[in-house]
């Protein structure tokens, strides 16, 4: 069993909890995963790593309610247990085995789309514990869902916050934020990493290969067991079959096919809007669409 | 009573279980057992000992049986088997123990395996306590995996006064016994956790949610944790896929995934929340025991489900009976038929697959004659799902983060024969690991050789 032993709401919907698991936060890297499981009766959720403290054996996590499950987590408080709670996953991103120096003379921009801000964060802490400062670019859809800010801010270069509607920061998507970034104020990048939603990262590759931007995205598919015993998180990479959970999160942009990615992201689509419904029947306190986006 | 044929065992009739998850095979009663059992010569040579992988005591534990010392016949089977309810379901009896009967050679073998099983379900619903161990050595070992392997090498050792911790990836212990083989022929609350409980009972532990590799590795559990001896009983739990066209399409399952969706996580059962998604028409690619045991918990669920062989019957790798049961609940078998692409609608999903008929040309190194396509045997396959059971491979993740232990080109890690020790001092394995995709009892007898090569090692 796994305690709960804080939990925060960051933004409308998204909750950030720390989770008691001294073996998983031992041996954290940054990009890595974990699978949590709430009781008997639940399913396994992937959710990225947010932070971690390996002296306190305490992992972080952060999670938007989109399906039945994450509504139900969400319900959870402080002292609680998760029933599961099994990490880390997933190759660590490779940074970690880079030569420091040369990174040193990288100019790296992160790009995070809403609660993608939580997998990118200790990416630019840990690059920033080793005297690096990257960029960030932060995109939502408006002020109130803007997650992370401050803790950003202090391990991050410059900061850029954009968001569809102009209520704070530049007015628009991530991808024209960039392109002002690059095109207009003339900055200059050696990689760009983006993590946030299939649809925003798809749209990223394809400015960034314009912009001829060597690209590094991390993969939300459906998983199972998070182990690479069942291939329900294959996607297809520079036209080789991959398993996002033990070769992956984190590939090569611009050569991932993200309309098969996307597609296959939304196979249970109909299930996950069936189980809110059927939830929900009844109850006065939430109504409304199903808002099952499938992007964890 | 004719001593040439078996005592008929009671199943539920194929039309009604095709319908529900129920074990189909219902055991034998008392009376039923003490009868079989009474078939059995106890010849002074029994041939059937030497074909079981981890050697019960046969004939000794098939008299208590016809005596009625049911207590008796679960300690004499305890000597040598921790998961006695498991194999007595599982086992391919009919190569091992019960291939050498005597009387199979006139008439039927004694029913061997459906004895075991009646003596380890009586011992269960009786409370018989069988954690019988020496004293503690106060000696680490680690046993990674809790299959069929672990469990085995677990229980020995426990039972040689170490003190084991079995640290499994997944949060229910059973290996394949409770993501693999389904319900309708093991079940999972009472058989499979009661099994693994009487592991827990000589004292061995469980930690679930421990990734080896990820979470820990072995370097750390010797410098860091203490541990005096490895074993390595991780499985090979990597499925294949063909690489043909579409093969990504939505509805294209491995049947791992399908599996694990409904043994583990219980899709099937109102209330769980894990869904899976399956269409009216199923094909199951393969013709192992994965393949049948996909292709009957498809119609169970309400599809029409096809086997899709590109061999022909005879060459069906499965076992005979599950053949034979999955033929009676309706399974269609499209045999000497190869799946060349995957079709998909407008939406990505499987609209149908893409065959070519195959015939039979010379036999192969392993025996068996190579299928060869027939040109311009073409056909689309009405299907709506696609269930790929095509064998699977040894995960790399244990190898790749332990230096020095060796693996084949197979991946599979290599280890002697007779103890399992690996390339690395100290580090044992068994099971699929070694040898890829094998059974339920060759992984135990693996277990079990380890074990006793393990308690040599420290002893020393």
């Amino acid at each position: 069993m796994y305690k709960i032993l804080s939990k925060r709401v960051l933004a409308n919907n998204i909750y950030l909890m720390d989770i008691e698991a001294p073996r998983v936060a031992k041996s954290c890297e940054p990009g890595q995963f974990i699978i949590v499981k709430m009781d008997e009766k639940g399913e396994r959720i992937p959710l990225t790593i947010c932070d971690y403290d390996k002296e306190r054996g305490s992992v972080t996590i952060v999670f938007q309610t989109l399906g039945e499950s994450t509504k139900v987590m969400a319900n959870y408080e402080v002292g609680e247990y998760f029933a599961d709670f099994v990490g880390p996953l997933g190759r660590p991103s490779d940074m970690v085995e880079e030569d420091i120096e040369e990174l040193k003379n990288k100019r790296i921009m992160f790009i995070a789309g809403g609660v993608g801000t939580a997998p990118v964060y200790p990416q630019v802490k840990w690059l920033h514990e080793r005297g690096i400062s990257a960029d960030v670019i932060v995109g939502a859809k408006t002020k109130d869902l803007l997650i992370l800010q401050e803790e950003m801010e202090s391990v991050a270069g410059n900061v850029y916050v954009a968001t569809d509607d102009g209520s704070s920061g530049f007015k628009g998507l991530v991808t024209e934020c960039l392109k002002d970034l690059v095109l207009n104020q003339g900055k200059h990048y050696d990689r760009v990493v983006a993590i946030g939603p299939m649809i925003m990262m798809k749209f990223v590759c394809m400015l960034t290969k314009e912009l001829n931007i060597p690209t590094v995205v991390s993969l939300n598919p459906i998983m199972v067991d998070g182990t690479g015993m069942c291939g329900a998180c294959r996607v297809s990479v520079g036209g080789e079959v991959k398993f996002a959970c033990v070769d992956g999160p984190e590939f090569d942009g611009h050569l991932v096919n993200f309309d098969e990615a996307m597609r296959r992201q939304a196979m249970y689509k109909s299930e996950e809007g069936r189980a809110i419904l059927k939830k929900e029947e009844g109850d006065t306190h939430h109504h409304g669409g199903c808002g099952c986006g499938g992007d964890k | 009573m004719d001593r040439m044929k078996r005592v008929p065992i009671s199943e539920q009739d194929p039309k009604v279980r095709a319908g529900n998850f129920e074990e189909v095979c219902l055991g034998y009663t008392a009376e039923e057992a003490m009868a079989e059992a009474s078939r059995c010569l106890n010849c002074k040579k029994p041939m059937c000992v030497t074909q079981c992988p981890v050697t019960i005591g046969i004939p000794e534990f098939i008299q208590h049986v016809k005596n009625g010392e049911f207590e008796a016949a679960a300690k004499t089977i305890a000597k040598s088997s921790a998961l006695p309810a498991v194999c007595g379901r599982v086992c391919p009896q009919e190569v091992q123990c019960e291939g050498k009967c005597i009387l199979g050679i006139k008439g039927e073998p004694i029913a061997i395996g459906k004895l075991e099983r009646f003596v380890a379900d009586w011992s269960r619903e009786n409370n018989i306590d069988l954690s019988e161990v020496e004293q503690s050595k106060g000696v680490k070992v680690a046993v990674i995996g809790s299959g069929p392997a672990g469990l085995t090498c677990a229980g020995d050792l426990a039972k040689k006064g170490y003190d084991v911790t079995i640290f499994e990836a997944l949060h229910e212990p059973g290996g394949v016994l409770v993501y693999g083989i389904p319900e309708f022929r093991l079940p999972k609350d009472t058989v499979v956790r009661h099994e693994v409980e009487n592991v827990k009972k000589l004292g061995v532990k469980i930690e679930t949610n421990v990734i080896i590799g990820r979470t820990v590795t072995i370097d750390q559990l010797f410098e860091e944790e203490g541990f005096k001896a490895v074993f390595i009983g991780s499985g090979a739990g990597l499925p294949k896929f063909m690489g043909i066209p579409g093969e990504n399409s939505n509805g294209v399952f491995s049947a791992n995934e399908f599996l694990t969706r409904n043994n583990l996580m219980k899709a099937f059962k109102e209330g769980y929340s894990t869904p899976i998604k399956l269409g009216q028409k199923v094909a199951i690619v393969g013709g192992g025991n994965v393949a049948m045991d996909a292709a009957r918990t498809a119609l169970r669920l309400g599809a029409e489900s096809h086997i899709v062989y590109r061999r022909s019957e005879e060459e069906l790798p499965a076992r005979l009976e599950e053949v034979h049961h999955a033929k009676e609940e309706g399974v269609i078998f499209d045999t000497l038929t190869n799946p060349i692409e995957i079709l998909q609608d407008e939406k990505g999903w499987v609209s149908g697959m893409k065959c070519i008929k195959m015939e039979l040309g010379e036999p192969d190194a392993s025996g068996r004659r190579r299928p060869v396509e027939i040109p311009g045997s073409e056909f689309i396959m009405d299907v709506d799902t696609v269930i790929m059971s095509l064998g699977t491979s040894p995960n790399p993740l244990i190898a790749s983060t332990t230096k020095g232990l060796d693996v084949d080109k197979r991946r599979c890690i290599v280890a002697e024969e007779e103890t399992g020790l690996t390339s690395r001092e100290s580090v044992y394995a068994g099971g699929d690991a070694v040898t890829g995709a094998a059974t339920v009892i060759l992984a135990m007898g693996a277990g079990k050789k380890a074990a006793k090569a393990i308690d040599e090692f420290l002893s020393k």
